[in-house]
């Protein structure tokens, strides 16, 4: 049985813990905030590029001379999986869920004698991930120095992926990331960098855009090629996005869960420490009255 | 009174602009051109410049931009820039930043493609400087 004094400090530390705790839910929900706003801001481009690269695809179908972004080196040999987590603990199972599902990807890729290379975006995934497959981990990238995810940051993550490609070190590359649902739900999602994999147009929209003939300037082929680069930047920056969404979202009920437990834990132990006092105050009592009436 | 119609200028970040207006003047990679309603569908990649807006009410915005293309559609004209930034907005060390990043990539490109490409975009950052000196 611990004592009085032993039961008080407990009783304090769990008090000091809950009040990091509920501060950095508070501090999570501003960021969420914040961050779904980003999230949000950055959807017109990407929805913009999507519908102009599925139009510009459209005058590529089945032609040779596409640019390999698009249709692939012909192989599927060596996969290049980019591990997109977060920084910082401390945020449910946020991390652990897209570096599972990054893991099991690369478990049945190798089960099918693939290749298989890791780019990480952030410590904490290459922290899940070092254990089974460090040694096909080929680069970290720190976002820790960011505070908000900008452009740039998911420029130069593209331009090492692409210097890659063109030099010919992986044939497939997907993208994992959290796609934020709301605070409560983030879905890890594997996206398909490599060769790019369009969204297919529904057959009205089709039919409108086949109707009016576009002209391009300068021709179809240069622009695409200018394009596709442009497009995985875009992707790796919604992705980036989406999952300081997500970071924040499970950080801010993490935080909620580990506030309340400790209050039931307070609460338990006040109630154990009253009971004790209240023991002792009876001994004490009875000590005295037994003395008193002995005499 | 010219007649309007849709325009939209998107950056990574965010959108800038969606409103009706009667004039657009992009800076196209094979030349600057002028969009007003009706304009046959067209797509341009766009070099670094300045983008004009004429509003519907007659008045002129200007906007930096840089890097991504504009799509005529139909519907109206839509720009997707890397960069856009107001005009007004602009300093001039942000400016002189990104020239003399560029300057850096000319002094460093190793292939003669690269360094060519690298000269273009800062002779077309510093028509930018000039341009908006003389504004």
């Amino acid at each position: 049985m611990p004592s009085l004094k032993d039961l008080r400090n407990r009783i304090a530390s769990v008090k000091a813990t809950q009040k990091i705790t509920k501060a950095m839910q508070m501090v999570a929900a501003a960021k969420l905030r914040r961050a779904q706003e980003a999230a949000e801001a950055a959807r017109p481009y990407a929805e913009r590029m999507g519908e102009v690269l599925a139009n510009l695809a459209v005058a590529f179908e089945g032609r040779d001379d596409a640019p390999k972004l698009m249709s692939g080196t012909g192989n599927d040999q060596v996969h290049l999986l980019v591990v997109a987590t977060a920084e910082r603990g401390l945020c449910g199972g946020f991390n652990t869920n897209i570096a599972k599902l990054a893991r099991d990807k690369a478990r049945s890729l190798i089960a099918q004698g693939k290749q298989v290379k890791i780019i990480c975006v952030g410590k904490k995934g290459y922290d899940a991930i070092k254990r089974e497959f460090g040694s096909l981990v080929i680069k970290v990238v720190d976002l820790r120095s960011v505070k908000n995810v900008s452009f740039a940051d998911a420029h130069a993550i593209s331009d090492t992926v692409l210097s890659m490609y063109e030099a010919g070190e992986f044939d497939v590359c997907t993208l994992f990331y959290s796609e934020f649902q709301s605070v409560i739900a983030q879905i890890p999602t594997a996206l398909q960098l490599i060769p790019a994999v369009l969204p297919k147009k529904d057959d009205a929209a089709a039919d409108a855009g086949a109707s009016a003939v576009y002209e391009y300037e300068p021709d179809e082929a240069e622009i695409l090629e200018d394009l596709l680069p442009r497009n995985i930047s875009v992707q790796i920056f919604r992705a980036l996005l989406e999952n300081s969404a997500s970071e924040q979202g499970a950080r801010m009920s993490a935080m909620d869960n580990a506030t309340r437990n400790a209050g039931d834990m307070i609460d338990k132990l006040t109630i154990s420490y009253n009971r004790q006092r209240q023991a002792q105050i009876t001994t004490e009592l009875i000590e005295i009255i037994s003395g008193a009436e002995a005499l | 009174m010219a007649e309007v119609f849709q325009f939209e200028l998107v950056s990574p970040e965010r959108l800038l602009l969606s409103e009706e207006v009667t004039q657009v003047v992009v800076p196209g990679t094979e030349g600057e051109f002028g969009v007003l309603k009706n304009h046959s569908p067209f797509m341009s990649t766009i070099k670094p410049g300045i983008l004009k807006v004429l509003k519907a009410d007659g008045s002129v915005t200007e906007f930096f931009v840089r890097g991504g293309f504009a799509d005529v559609a139909v519907g109206g004209l839509t720009v997707l820039a890397e960069q856009a930034v107001p005009v007004s907005d602009l300093k001039p060390d942000v400016l002189a930043q990104q020239i003399k990043d560029a300057e850096e990539d000319v002094s460093d490109a190793k292939d003669p493609e690269a360094k060519r490409k690298a000269q273009e975009t800062l002779s077309q950052l510093l028509e930018v400087e000039q341009a908006l000196k003389a504004a």
